[in-house]
């Protein structure tokens, strides 16, 4: 058999039905398997970094291990970022790319670049074929390590000529065998009596939960948990949807732009119950007075996660699901008491807002929030990276897990139009909703017309406030205003230094590109308004539409998020604008 | 504080092994005093010894990091165990005279040290030793003019014991 039909055969094994990917010299032998087989869907993407996007927004919606197909040289270079960004993220895509042939490695030959050398660091694990008998054994090994433990990308790199290779006996590896990986998923039992016991113990106990709860569908157990405990409860980015945004004992978000409460809760919290969470430098601030006055337990699959940040008092490492099934029971019912009372106080206190009606443009916010009236619980949102995305954590209505696409670890500006097109494809039948700045979606815009023509029906929703608004923030808060390099409308006639259109009558009615003629260009519905009662109409008529859209609202320019934690203070120093 | 830890990583023998394994530490910044590798009995294991001068916290994130790599075996801090044996190899080149020669060989003897080439200036040895006899041996040799010498880095290996596996 020739080692493009072995890899084809090996890949239906791991149930891969769905590839993104783009071509080149190195692939040809591979895309003419796919050519002759219709088990597996192929979406050809404009750029390769949306290839490895989309393979990501795919993988974390449909919970299977995204695939991505990428020739040598550029093409494989082009999805660093998103190896790097499901990296961080802990998704698991598995990334093949083409190499030049085997007799060439090292040559320097025409688009040969070191592709295991380049992804080491980036990646979870990575291959380079060399005898396309291997081929089987090492895609049953990549998607094996890529979904297993704390999944992850895995990066497989292809000779060329080992496709063309003839294998007279082809074996199918029927176990996964690896000498030194061997994930503990089950949770040391001494340990999880010490926090059944400390939990007993403390008098102000918190819920601190992530992304691993949503990797390891422990939504029931979390849940069963906050209810039979009444343990105030907090939620990473990455875990937001594992428990529905208006759920008992749930405070929200903490950490940078997380809400009051959750924040205080952190600050004076005796007992830090840590679930599948990474102690991010968003959510700590301050590693030095984070939680001081807590005793830590940490609940992670991955052990290098414990203590690589924050001090565990009581370590347990294994998956959270089983784990949390334990705690549930072990441990007997609690009762709300004073510390529920403050803590809900704080939240009854401290609601996050916006004041749409004294605003004469639209907040950005209000549109975040109108799409809570057209949205199910099944709605899919996807988010890049910036304002739009800290307020889309906040005011959208999470209601499910695997439902929020966001690049929480790496933060790529252009992850969110390829992660939607990904998930969409992957889900044809529900509703995507695309969160994006005016800055994000350039990004990876050439994306639109692999919409249009596949009839991938992501629903595009810019809130172009002509700012680069997450920096020029931080510009506004923390740098004098002095707005360089984050002003979207600047162009050859300014004058050397702006602080923002309010100093300034001059400032340029341009803006570039014309979004709504860039949607209609590539076979995109576009609508746009600037108008706050318009907001509600064209969300109506651009989500109800049979097709993509991409729906454009201009929005108030210089809209901070808050509240905020500046980078670097404990989590009660908090800024709260106006 | 930052104190001298010898660690020994078990891994699967594959193309790359020493490159994830030194790659690892310095993307996290870690500063490596020396580093061997070289496959074992069983062909298919391959064991490097590193030596870190790390913090204790340092190290820990060092050895959970090292163990993540997927053809990671096993991650043996041995710094504070006694039932290691400890080496380190050195060849060392140092010049002589009429005068010297003597008194070197007489402390070549006193160390065990193997004399490989001798000529009219130079003499050129061996000696395997654990790392403080090695320190001492440099610092003798000194005073006659150490030309230069290679060191091989540490390694290690348990010593026998019924209750413990060897690694």
């Amino acid at each position: 058999m020739k080692g493009s039909k072995i890899l084809l055969e090996s890949l239906l094994k791991e149930d891969v039905d769905t590839i993104f990917g783009y071509p080149g010299g190195s692939v040809i032998p591979i895309l003419d398997e796919f050519y002759n087989t219709n088990k597996i869907k192929f979406l050809l993407t404009r750029h390769e970094q949306g290839a490895a996007h989309a393979a990501d927004g795919y993988a974390r919606v449909t919970q299977k291990v995204g695939v991505c197909i990428v020739t040598s040289g550029p093409g494989a270079t082009n999805t660093i970022t998103g190896i790097a960004n499901a990296k961080l993220d802990s998704i698991p895509i598995v990334v093949i790319s083409g190499q030049v042939p085997s007799g060439n490695l090292g040559t320097d030959a025409f688009q040969e670049t070191d592709m295991v050398g380049l992804t080491r660091s980036i990646s979870k694990h990575n291959y380079l074929i060399k005898e396309a008998k291997d081929i089987p054994k090492i895609i049953n090994e990549a998607f094996y390590i890529a979904k297993s433990g704390r999944p992850g990308p895995v990066t497989v790199d292809i000779p060329v000529d080992l496709m063309m290779q003839e294998v007279k006996k082809v074996v199918y590896p029927t176990k996964t065998k690896l000498l030194g990986y061997n994930p503990n998923i089950k949770g040391n039992p001494k340990q999880i009596d010490k926090l059944v016991n400390a939990i007993g113990k403390s008098k102000k106990p918190l819920l601190y939960i992530g992304g691993g709860v949503i990797i390891s569908k422990a939504e029931k157990e979390l849940q069963e948990l906050m209810k039979k405990t009444n343990i105030p409860t907090v939620s990473t980015m990455m875990g937001l949807g594992s428990i529905p945004y208006n759920s008992v004992n749930y405070l929200g978000m903490p950490g940078m732009h997380g809400v009051v409460s959750a924040n205080l809760a952190i600050s004076e919290c005796d007992l830090l119950i840590a679930v599948g969470v990474r102690f991010d430098d968003r959510i700590t601030g301050s590693r030095d007075t984070f939680a001081r006055d807590a005793e830590v337990a940490h609940i992670d699959i991955d052990p290098a996660e414990i203590g690589k940040n924050i001090f565990a008092d009581i370590p347990i490492v294994g998956d959270a699901k089983n784990i949390l099934k334990e705690l549930n029971s072990k441990l007997t019912s609690r009762k709300k008491d004073d510390w529920n009372k403050k803590t809900n106080n704080w939240k009854k206190e401290n609601p996050l807002k916006y004041d749409q009606k004294n605003s004469k443009g639209i907040l950005p916010q209000f549109v975040i929030d109108k799409v809570n009236e057209f949205a199910s619980a099944d709605t899919i949102i996807a988010t890049d990276v910036g304002q739009h995305q800290m307020w889309s954590a906040q005011f959208y209505h999470h209601k499910k897990p695997n439902r929020y696409l966001t690049s929480g670890g790496l933060g790529t500006m252009g992850y969110g139009l390829p992660a939607a097109m990904g998930a969409a494809y992957g889900f044809p039948k529900k509703e995507v909703i695309l969160f994006t700045g005016d800055g994000s979606i350039q990004m990876n815009i050439q994306e639109l017309a692999t919409l249009a023509l596949n009839k991938i029906n992501v629903k595009i929703i810019i809130l172009n406030n002509s700012f680069l608004g997450m920096v020029r923030q931080w510009q506004d808060l923390f740098w004098d205003k002095n707005y360089s390099a984050t002003c979207l409308r600047r162009n050859s006639e300014c004058k050397a230094q702006c602080k923002g259109p309010e100093n300034d009558d001059d400032c340029p009615n341009l803006y570039l590109p014309d979004f709504v003629k860039v949607a209609e260009a590539n076979g995109v519905k576009g609508l746009r308004t600037d108008k706050v009662k318009d907001v509600g109409k064209i969300l109506k008529e651009g989500l109800e539409y049979d097709g993509p859209v991409l729906m454009e609202f201009l929005v108030e320019k210089e809209e901070n998020v808050y509240p905020m934690v500046p980078a670097g203070k404990m989590n009660n120093e908090i800024l709260f604008g106006d | 504080m930052k104190e001298k830890h010898t660690i020994i990583v078990t891994v699967v023998n594959k193309v790359g092994v020493l490159a994830r394994i030194s790659g690892l530490l310095a993307q996290r910044g870690f500063n490596i005093e020396s580093i061997i590798g070289a496959h074992t009995e069983d062909p298919e294991i391959y064991k490097v010894t590193l030596v870190l001068k790390e913090s204790d916290r340092a190290i820990e994130q060092v050895t959970k990091q090292l163990n993540k790599l997927v053809d990671t075996i096993k991650v043996t801090d041995i710094s504070h165990k006694d039932n290691y044996i400890v080496r380190e190899y050195i060849i060392i080149k140092v010049k002589v005279n009429q005068n010297t020669r003597s008194d070197i060989i007489e402390l070549l003897n006193v160390f065990k040290a193997k004399l490989l080439d001798i000529s009219q200036t130079h003499i050129i040895t061996e000696l395997s030793a654990n790392v403080r006899k090695i320190d001492r041996f440099i610092d003798l040799m000194k005073p006659y003019g150490v030309s230069n010498y290679v060191r091989s880095g540490e390694f290690a290996m348990t010593e026998f014991n019924k209750k413990i596996k060897n690694i």
